[in-house]
């Protein structure tokens, strides 16, 4: 029996700085309450026959008092919450993305090597990594008590929760959203582990293929080099019949919508792009892209994603 | 227990005295007796609440779950929350202490809509029965919150009966609301001005204006979760083009401001109790009743921090924070008012004083928790956890039952003639506090260690925390069949209660108890302003 939770990441610390504080303002108010409310209960009991004096009949200085000084310390500490709340929630740039699969009552795990897991997730210390979370049923929520960080994982949408762990070892993963019989059974174990034995791993897993080769065989089988163009180039009407995006040097810039409005090709738009073509149509080119929603898995959306965002790289000619 | 200045007589009529048959009773429109309809069903439903409570505490003593089957767990623990939110907490005061007080407080006859005050009673039973059914054909396994897209398109459980049961309580609601508004805007005897109006008059009547305008929202979600799951019309399915966080948007524009429908009569009974045994006018009557009101006001709009993890933007999770700490403003304002009030009081400890001290205590640990998850960074990790299961169990039953026991003891004289047995009355108040503390408390460390709510079977090392919540469990279950005991022996052999057991101000004390069919034989006229208690050497009391 523990009454403490290690603080395996770089935030963890600061929530429990923050939770300590709300811990000490409560326990000086409730000293405060319960002392008042004690000592009045004995010295004014009604068989006590201490004097009361005169009472007092204005009570607005007392009133507004006491009400500035809650509006101050809550305006602190609401100021304290959302700046860590903040940073907890937007991912430096330059974090290791893994993607996380959440369906009823398992988690699935895809490294960007192609390494896969099964309700357990292995990473390295010392650098941010991004998960990118999606369900393929109900909602789940990712939650790791050691990291102090959750976020629900909701079908139909990309969630992304970030963290950099700092303390190798062996955490719970559970799932905190009610999803449905299993939810209890939906846990798993994150494993933190030096950069050097995390490399060791992944070796280990000996993937066949990484997610973005995995993903440009899917983007041939699923019909759409016809139009994108092999490798992405782009489509014209002298290669081919329709005129299409290039999506090559796509990931990441900046996209302006038929509607003028512009927009950063992340994954979470990649993927609305491949099931709600409708909704993000590009400047300047017909709305002839079929949805794929419903054709593709979860999985396989992953890999296809992963491979325009591996053309990033690569100029369209 | 020894005298008083006013003598206890046996009245020979009163309103239980008029007619014994049993229609006399199912189609009265005596608010007392309505009252008293109440009263019997929601006792009932707490029961039913209790036991899948007791069911969930059992399940938890072991870490693999003493309950073989985890879906039968979710369908007790999703019952126990649909009964208690829907079928105890949020009708328990306005409709049996509010229906029996309000008009007697008022110096009125009953309310402005007695016919309508009996159909809300007949749909509150046709609800609970088709509550009851779901029950009884299996239940639901969603939870108490209905998350889409778990109640619309996998839940096996029977949710649209459920649904169709809280759609029709809705209706219950409503009705008593609108019949508290109307009958506080029309019927207060001659002289009450509103500031003249006791502070329970004030927090039923901001309770109704959130009854009211919240509860039709609640009904609409219902009937769209109805339709989205028979014929999966694609509002909050992302399969079908839905979003299911616009349910989650709606579900708690309803649930959030619903937590202050239970809490705020609850802040009405104490505000009556702590005056009442302190022989001490109110500390900051304008304070705390313009509270009720701003409560009333900022709970329809903090919603929104029930979804700091759930997906929204985070720029609104700010705003919502902010309002949160906003609404909690004038609870605290609240507290320390009462505090004032006892403040060179007179202080006694009768039952009634002994309950809603220990609503101040709980209430007070609920709420200061609340700023723990309020706190953007800091929710991150509690929510979802037990953490939020402690804290609002610290409100709502720690809190909000607390005061409900309080204002059942302190108008117990009034409305049955009978006195309570005070010491039983006082034991009562500390078991609950005790047990109460004793089965919560482990809870708030359980959801810090990151144990998650709603889990059939956990890690072993939460075994402990949760074995000693069990254990305070039972003396809770036994603190709550302990005044259910000695108020009904009191209904036979307690003693005969006279019209002022407690030397207080109000109307409801200047008629005889129990009050007659008419409540007054004169309509009565105000010329003091609320809690004028004179001096302690004016009036003798019991000790």
């Amino acid at each position: 029996m523990r009454f403490w939770l290690t603080q395996a990441t770089t935030s963890a610390p600061e929530v429990d700085y923050l939770i300590l504080a709300l811990l000490l303002i409560s326990c000086a108010v409730l000293a405060l309450v319960f002392g008042l409310m004690l000592l009045y209960m004995i010295k004014y009991r009604a068989g006590s026959g201490v004097d009361r004096g005169a009472l007092a009949e204005k009570t607005w200085r007392l009133e507004t008092s006491w009400t500035i000084a809650t509006l101050v310390a809550f305006f602190g500490l609401f100021i304290w919450g959302a700046d860590l709340y903040l940073r907890l929630f937007q991912p430096p740039p330059d974090a290791m993305k893994i993607y996380v699969i959440g369906k009823q009552w398992m988690w699935k795990i895809e490294h960007p090597g192609g390494q896969s897991e099964i309700n357990a997730l292995h990473l390295p210390i010392g650098r941010p990594i991004a998960l990118v979370m999606t369900s393929e049923d109900v909602i789940h929520d990712f939650s790791v008590p050691a990291f102090r960080i959750k976020h629900d994982v909701l079908p139909g949408r990309y969630e992304t929760l970030w963290f950099q762990a700092v303390t190798p070892g062996t955490y719970h993963l559970f799932c905190t959203q009610l999803c449905g019989t299993g939810h209890a059974q939906m846990t798993g174990e994150i494993v933190a582990m030096t950069a050097p034995e995390y490399q060791k791993w992944l070796e280990q897993q000996g993937a066949s293929e990484t997610l973005a080769v995995a993903g440009k065989t899917l983007f041939m089988r699923n019909g759409c080099s016809g139009c994108h163009g092999g490798n992405g180039i782009g489509g014209n009407q002298a290669r081919s019949t329709v005129r299409a995006p290039a999506l090559a040097g796509l990931y990441g810039s900046a996209v302006t919508l038929a509607n003028g409005s512009v927009v950063t090709a992340d994954d979470r738009y990649i993927r609305d792009c491949i099931l709600l073509p409708a909704t993000q149509r590009v400047a300047g080119y017909p709305p002839v892209m079929p949805s794929f929603a419903g054709q593709i898995s979860e999985d396989d959306l992953l890999k296809i994603i992963a491979y325009i965002k591996s053309l990033a790289t690569e100029k369209p000619s | 227990m020894s005298a008083t200045t006013i003598e206890p007589s046996e009245y020979a009529n009163s309103y239980l005295t008029d007619g014994f048959t049993l229609r006399s009773w199912l189609l009265t429109t005596d608010h007392k007796r309505i009252a008293l309809l109440y009263l019997g069903s929601i006792t009932l439903f707490f029961f039913i609440g209790g036991a899948a409570a007791a069911l969930i505490r059992y399940n938890l003593l072991v870490p693999e779950g003493m309950i073989a089957s985890a879906e039968t767990y979710n369908r007790i623990f999703t019952m126990h929350g649909v009964v208690m939110v829907w079928f105890f907490l949020i009708p328990a005061v306005p409709v049996t202490l509010g229906n029996f007080v309000v008009p007697l407080m008022l110096g009125a006859r009953d309310l402005a809509f007695p016919r309508l005050n009996l159909i809300s009673w007949y749909l509150f039973i046709i609800a609970g029965m088709i509550a009851i059914y779901s029950l009884f054909v299996g239940g639901v396994d969603t939870g108490w919150t209905f998350y889409t897209p778990l109640a619309t398109e996998y839940s096996k459980g029977h949710v649209v009966a459920t649904v169709v049961a809280i759609f029709i309580a809705g209706f219950s609601s409503i009705a008593t609301g609108l019949n508290f508004i109307i009958s506080i805007h029309r019927l207060r005897a001659p002289g009450m001005t509103w500031y003249k109006m006791p502070v329970f008059l004030w927090s039923l009547y901001a309770t109704s204006v959130i009854l009211v305008l919240a509860t039709p929202v609640l009904a609409m979600t219902l009937i769209l979760l109805a339709f989205e799951r028979i014929f999966h019309v694609g509002v909050f399915d992302p399969a079908l083009g839905g979003d299911p966080l616009l349910f989650q948007h709606l579900f708690w524009f309803y649930s959030h401001p619903a937590v202050y429908v239970m809490i705020l009569p609850g802040f009405g009974v104490v505000s009556e109790i702590i005056p009442a045994f302190s022989r001490k006018r109110i500390f900051g009557y304008y304070f705390i009743v313009w509270c009720s009101i701003s409560i009333a006001v900022i709970s329809f709009l903090v919603w929104g921090h029930h979804m700091f993890v759930a997906g929204t933007s985070i720029y609104s999770a700010m705003v919502f924070s902010i309002l949160s700490y906003m609404v909690a403003v004038p609870s605290a304002i609240k507290v320390f008012n009462w505090i004032g009030t006892m403040h060179k009081g007179y202080i006694r400890f009768d039952a009634p004083m002994l309950y809603a001290l220990g609503f101040i205590g709980l209430f007070t640990i609920g709420g200061l928790t609340g700023l723990f998850l309020a706190a953007l960074g800091a929710d991150v990790h509690l929510t979802q956890t037990y953490f939020v299961v402690a804290h609002f169990h610290y409100v709502m039953v720690g809190g909000m039952v607390s005061a409900f026991f309080a204002g059942l003891h302190y108008w117990w004289p009034k409305i049955t003639g009978r006195m309570y047995p005070e010491m039983w009355g006082r034991l009562g108040a500390l078991i609950i506090f005790i047990g109460f503390n004793l089965t919560f408390f482990p809870q708030f460390i359980l959801g810090y260690l990151g144990m998650p709510r709603r889990y059939h079977s956990y890690p072993p090392e939460f075994e402990v925390l949760n074995v000693l919540s069990s254990a305070g469990a039972t003396i809770l279950a036994a603190a709550y069949l302990l005044p259910l005991a000695y108020l009904t022996w009191s209904l036979v052999y307690g003693e005969r209660a006279p019209a002022n057991p407690w030397g207080a101000t109000g109307l409801e004390w200047q008629t005889q108890s129990p009050p007659l069919t008419e409540n007054f034989d004169e309509t009565p006229i105000v010329t003091d302003p609320p809690y004028n208690y004179p001096p302690p050497e004016v009036v003798q009391h019991r000790v």
